[in-house]
């Protein structure tokens, strides 16, 4: 599973990546996390807000700190 | 020592420095004390008087606005089929939506011009975002007067069409390569199936909440001296043992400088009637009475989910500008004791077209984060500054500052940066010097 947590490195971002980790860890799934920090990266994702997060290359939420429960429900799905 | 992330090395040198201040600081000297009671007052000053009414409601409509308004449905907009017309309103406006975190506007404005309508919204965007910041403007119009606080905003507005209209006239000839796919969710961003009208009565409300608990002191009294002499004067700053009062004539106007008096010396205070002041005396029985209807309707309206998610949201929000406020606060308070008064009132006291210049260059190098400009404004002003380099100094200086143009510039180029810098300050000086016409 790659999973990119999109943001310029602001604290926001900072936190989506601490839930994503911490869910991936209490669900037992293992995937790779990268953070995107360059401006022009983060556009070309077609993305329009920050924090951002993408799983396997699905756009999972925008403009938000997604809770850790929402993370959870996104990689079970994927999961499945 | 792989453990020392960049985020880790941030808080090294953060207790770097505060021991390198610790050790270094002249506490003998006698400007260094007066700055540490000084950074302190002014902190006690925003605590007390600006914290409850304004700062606490407005994080809670941030965290509302991030988490109940559908990005998507204004994003589409902004979009590469977008009619230009409504791009540009939109962007203009949709600012203190979009972007209520200062940090989402670069990738925002990045998306927009590489993907969506073009160089001229994304310029509009760029700069609305920073300045029609819902706290920003209610604060603004607190501390630093309701007639600057207005003109912040409606300047704002304005600036952005013409701004992003400039910008798209003078770069007309070139094409811009376009990202052509481009993700959109799959859902909506906040919980979708919400109908949007719900979302902007319950975040309408809260602003009229806002609104109220915020509402503009007159502050205008006729004041009885002990030793038999009266005037009429506007209040503008109050402190344990002292009054900071300005002449006011009848038809509405200052006239005359600010002084200092001592309570001691006053024998009696009159507030001149006027319905703001009435509204003001009774602002949080009806401020009261529009929280208890938000409260009804939070439960009514939304799931547990939701709320949890809206308080997530306000919690965040509130990590992150309630440190830089009060610190921004405090360092401005601080260094306000080492600016000497004359020169602020020599630079930039008078509304000349050189001064609010001057002012919106100021606004555009020593704004560093969100919220500061109003302290570093409002010491200013209590140093002489005139009204038309404060509204210069607060329309420029959110768009343009340093760290911003750096990654405008990573994503624009240096000439086009630069012909935003500098049609910004332009405007900005020029509406400084009207509203300060005005005004005075």
């Amino acid at each position: 599973m790659e999973i990119k947590v999109l943001g310029p490195g602001c604290p926001r971002c900072e936190a989506t990546e601490r839930n994503v980790i911490e869910a991936l860890s209490e669900l037992g799934i293992s995937a790779n996390v990268e953070k995107v920090k360059d401006i022009n990266q983060i556009a070309s994702y077609g993305v329009f807000g920050t924090p951002a997060l993408v799983i396997d290359g699905q756009v999972k939420c925008v403009g938000r700190i997604p809770t850790k429960e929402e993370i959870k429900k996104w990689l079970q799905e994927k999961n499945k | 020592m792989g453990f020392m992330t960049k985020r880790e090395w941030k808080i090294f040198f953060g207790f770097l420095g505060i021991f390198i201040v610790a050790y270094f600081l002249p506490l003998g000297n006698p400007k260094v004390k007066k700055g540490i009671i000084e950074a302190f007052r002014l902190l006690q000053w925003y605590a007390r008087h600006h914290t409850i009414p304004c700062v606490v409601p407005a994080l809670f409509i941030a965290g509302a606005i991030v988490s109940f308004l559908s990005q998507q449905s204004i994003i589409k907009y902004l979009g590469p089929g977008a009619n230009k017309v409504l791009a540009y309103t939109v962007a203009s406006v949709s600012g203190c939506i979009l972007a209520v975190c200062s940090c989402s506007v670069l990738p925002m404005f990045a998306g927009i011009y590489k993907m969506g309508a073009g160089i001229g919204p994304a310029c509009s965007f760029l700069y609305s975002g920073p300045a029609i910041n819902v706290l920003a403007i209610f604060l603004s119009a607190r501390v630093l007067g309701f007639d600057i606080g207005i003109a912040r905003a409606l300047g704002a507005v304005l600036f952005a069409f013409v701004v992003g209209l400039f910008m798209a006239f003078m770069f007309r000839q070139e094409e811009e390569r376009k990202i052509q796919q481009v993700y959109m969710p799959e859902t909506d961003t906040g919980f979708g199936g919400k109908p949007i009208w719900k979302s902007a009565t319950f975040i309408g409300l809260m602003i009229l909440f806002l609104v109220f608990s915020d509402w503009y002191n007159p502050g205008i009294a006729k004041i009885t001296f002990k030793d038999g002499t009266t005037g009429t004067f506007h209040i503008r700053y109050e402190t344990e043992d002292t009054l900071t009062l300005q002449p006011w004539s009848k038809g509405g106007k200052e006239t005359g400088e600010a002084k200092v008096y001592y309570k001691k010396d006053i024998l009696k205070i009159e507030p001149v009637p006027s319905l703001t002041q009435t509204i003001y005396n009774i602002r949080w029985y009806i401020a009261g009475v529009i929280g208890i209807i938000v409260v009804i309707l939070a439960f009514k309206w939304y799931s547990k989910e939701e709320l949890n998610q809206w308080m997530f949201a306000t919690w965040d929000f509130a990590k992150l500008m309630v440190p830089l406020l009060y610190g921004g606060i405090f360092v401005v308070g601080f260094i306000s004791v080492f600016i000497p008064e004359h020169t602020v009132a020599q630079l930039v006291g008078t509304n000349s077209i050189s001064s609010n210049f001057l002012a919106s260059i100021v606004g555009a190098f020593f704004y560093f984060a969100t919220l500061t400009e109003i302290p570093i404004t409002e010491v200013l002003l209590r140093f002489g500054m005139a009204k038309g380099p404060a509204l210069a100094l607060l329309l420029a200086g959110p768009a343009v500052s340093l760290p911003n143009m750096l990654v405008i510039n990573g994503v624009m180029g240096p000439k086009k940066t630069l012909a935003f810098v500098t049609i910004v300050v332009i405007l900005a000086t020029i509406s400084g010097f009207i509203f300060g016409a005005i005004v005075q």
